[in-house]
């Protein structure tokens, strides 16, 4: 990477963070870009980076300065045209962004997922009782994914039939953040069959009573959002409440399959779930990056992005810059991970959150019930995609306990 | 366009050290007869918790007391909020302490903001106010307005002279303001004013109980959710906030001593017993704790009257105690 003194105090680099070899292992350039400066101008891309957690935090938080109604991609909408209608949460700002928050919130809200918990807790004993019988298997087939899938299309009320559309859609969405290459050109290729029938799952009729989908309509029937606003709010549930929990399971197990130590902590202590899951959301960050755009000339770290100009936050570069975290590569269960940004922050931060958390306690908790030892059996592979960090596979070795 | 300054958050914040949240007296304008505004900021000028129209805060006045007060300033001036206070002669001592001596510079702890009363998307609005119950209606105008979408407002009020804002409001928006005075006008005709309801409008209406019944009873026709209204009370919270606690965590078998100028969360910290956070504002929900015993003083921006009466959990990074002694599922 040539890093030069262009513009006033402002590093410039070639590097292209999105090519499959930074995707695959996207360290090393995540911290020569915290290195080169607070703002880096990627000059492939024509956009500014910041990928120090200062500045991420201040880009995430200040909604006046950085907004998100342009895309949270590198598409810029004021003047391209998205690939699907905007999302009402992610690519929106206030006032518009308003009501479907807090519709959603409240229907997402650690308090109305209570009702949850012990079934899913029961889910998970389950599904951990099904593969401590086997001592070799691929963790992310039949534990990251399979949880998931198992529990929160219940929760949101879909139908049974063509829930396997629904990683390859959030697939796509994710690929889509990032520039037109290859990633997005292998998903478009599917994705108008993908849309059709994740767009036809948002509709009153198709949801079943009980569930968030039912919700959602039934806030619409109150009058709190719109009726043309409900189908699309359904549709970020399906959009972000997957592809982001299979990863960050993901990333939780794998930290464990490579932290024995860890692992014994956990064992020794259940109630570490919440942090463990926490820290390895902020170590692997599943979410890498967002865009913002400047709403109008902004000065951020010595450096100036004009009116219009895209900003791309590294949440996960963020989540590792040693001036924020002591010894930051380390997943240890003793830090206290908050605050990471993992889940984002601010009007934007993840409404899911306690969602993703709720699931990782009840996986996490029934592993540790049953499982005495976790290693690798073989080498995992990356799944690589513009957005996400993720595992496409992870052979695993458990020890029943 | 004028350059902005993303000013980096001061150190602490930026550490992801929990702030208390102490805000300070910054601006005081009498704005009408007996109403005064206020203007608060962080003492460090940081960004405040974010809000939407409609929102209230509450506020710690030194004597102790707590008083709520709709946020009628700006949400995209991220570091200061503006609140504004009728003297109310047969008050609680809220209203007139704050008339009386709450001066530039002084302190004032904050909970939220909060909002039972949020804008939904309508089509068409029609805002009912009386007298200070236009402050939670303001923020809700500018959006409306922003968004190009029709409104009306109906501003009753006992003089002219004492109806905050009138003056801004009508310069800026002529026709759509029908202001009534009842020593001019007598009371509003809310049956004249009020249209017969239309799929996609909706009636947001704030002020004293016979104006809201009045309003009621005239939208009794409406669908449910069509008709929004928010009682202009002052609401008494039993025992006093901002004051030094101890907290008992019964599963590590601790106590600890919790300062005026502390903060819950960073107390439970600095003791070794980290409580998973993430906003640290009170309005991300992730610092959620089981209280077992005694009475929260809840600062945050989530649970809703009812959660906040149980009093059964809180968040710990902005609440605190009104009994002497916390005792938390630690």
């Amino acid at each position: 990477m040539s890093v030069t003194d262009t513009p006033p105090a402002t590093a410039s680099t070639d590097a292209d963070p999105f090519s499959p070899e930074v995707l695959e292992d996207p360290l090393p350039t995540q911290a020569r870009l915290r290195d080169a400066g607070p703002v880096v101008y990627l000059e492939r891309y024509g956009v500014h980076a910041l990928a120090r957690y200062e500045h991420v935090h201040t880009a995430l938080t200040d909604w006046q300065t950085f907004q998100s109604a342009a895309g949270v991609g590198l598409a810029n909408f004021r003047h391209e045209k998205p690939w699907r209608p905007p999302s009402l949460l992610l690519e929106a700002d206030p006032p518009l962004h308003d009501a479907p928050r807090t519709v959603l919130s409240r229907i997402l809200g650690p308090r109305a997922l209570r009702r949850l918990r012990e079934a899913w807790v029961e889910d998970a004993r389950e599904l951990v009782d099904r593969v401590v019988g086997r001592t070799e298997f691929d963790a992310v087939a039949e534990l990251s994914q399979a949880f998931p899938l198992r529990v929160f299309p219940d929760a949101v009320g879909l139908e049974k039939e063509g829930r396997d559309n629904l990683l390859p859609y959030g697939d796509h969405a994710f690929n889509a953040f990032g520039p037109p290459n290859e990633l997005v050109a292998r998903g478009a290729a599917h994705i108008g069959r993908l849309s059709a029938w994740v767009d036809g799952q948002c509709a009153r009729e198709r949801l079943a009573p009980g569930g968030f989908g039912a919700a959602i309509w039934e806030a619409a029937d109150r009058g709190d959002i719109t009726e043309e606003q409900a189908p699309l709010i359904v549709r970020s549930l399906l959009t972000a409440g997957v592809d982001t929990t299979v990863h960050a399971l993901g990333a939780v197990l794998y930290a464990f399959a490579t932290h024995p130590g860890q692992w014994r902590r956990l064992r020794r202590d259940p109630r570490l779930a919440r942090v463990a899951f926490d820290e390895a959301v902020r170590w692997e960050s599943p979410v890498q990056t967002f865009f913002r755009t400047a709403t109008g000339d902004v000065g951020i770290g010595g450096a100036t992005i004009p009116d219009g100009g895209k900003i791309l936050m590294f949440l996960g570069a963020a989540n590792r810059d040693p001036r924020r975290w002591e010894d930051p590569d380390a997943f240890d269960l003793s830090r206290d991970p908050s605050a990471h940004v993992g889940f984002g922050m601010g009007i934007h931060q993840c409404v899911g959150q306690h969602v993703a958390r709720l699931e990782a306690e009840s996986l996490l908790t029934a592993l540790a019930e049953r499982v005495e030892h976790i290693e690798l059996a073989g080498e995992p592979r990356r799944h690589l995609n513009n957005t996400l960090r993720a595992w496409s596979s992870m052979p695993v070795r458990i020890t029943p306990a | 366009m004028a350059m902005r300054t993303a000013a980096a958050p001061p150190a602490n914040t930026a550490a992801g050290t929990a702030t208390a949240m102490s805000l300070r007296v910054v601006g005081r304008t009498e704005v009408a007869d007996g109403v005064v505004a206020l203007t608060l900021a962080r003492p460090d000028g940081g960004r405040l918790p974010d809000w939407t129209p409609g929102a209230h805060v509450d506020l710690v006045l030194p004597s102790g007391l707590t008083r709520q007060y709709s946020l009628c300033g700006d949400r995209w001036d991220a570091r200061t909020y503006r609140v504004a206070v009728l003297r109310e002669a047969d008050g609680r001592g809220g209203s007139s302490y704050i008339h009386d001596h709450l001066r530039e510079g002084d302190p004032v702890g904050l909970g939220g903001p909060r909002n039972n009363f949020p804008l939904a998307p309508a089509q068409e609005y029609h805002f009912v106010a009386g007298g200070i119950g236009i402050t939670p209606l303001l923020p809700m105008i500018v959006q409306v307005d922003m968004l190009g979408v029709p409104w009306r407002l109906l501003y009753g009020g006992r003089t002219r002279a004492s109806m905050a804002f009138l003056d801004e409001l009508s310069k800026a928006h002529g026709d759509r303001v029908l202001a009534v005075p009842e020593d001019e006008h007598g009371r509003p005709d809310l049956e004249r004013w009020l249209p017969e309801p239309s799929p996609g409008a909706k009636v947001y209406s704030c002020g004293p109980a016979g104006l809201l019944d009045a309003v009621r009873r005239v939208c009794a026709d409406w669908p449910d959710g069509r008709v929004r209204t928010e009682r202009f009370v002052a609401a008494e919270t039993a025992g006093e906030g901002g004051r030094p606690f101890e907290v008992e965590l019964r599963r590590s078998g601790t106590t600890l001593a919790v300062g005026t100028e502390q903060n819950l969360l960073q107390v439970l910290g600095e003791a070794g017993v980290h409580v998973l956070s993430s906003c640290r504002q009170g309005l991300c929900g992730t610092c959620e704790t089981a209280v077992l015993d005694g009475v929260p003083d809840h600062r945050d921006s989530i649970l809703d009257e009812a959660d906040r009466a149980a009093g059964d959990c809180m968040f710990v990074c902005v609440s605190r105690a009104r009994s002497q002694r916390l005792v938390l599922d630690l």
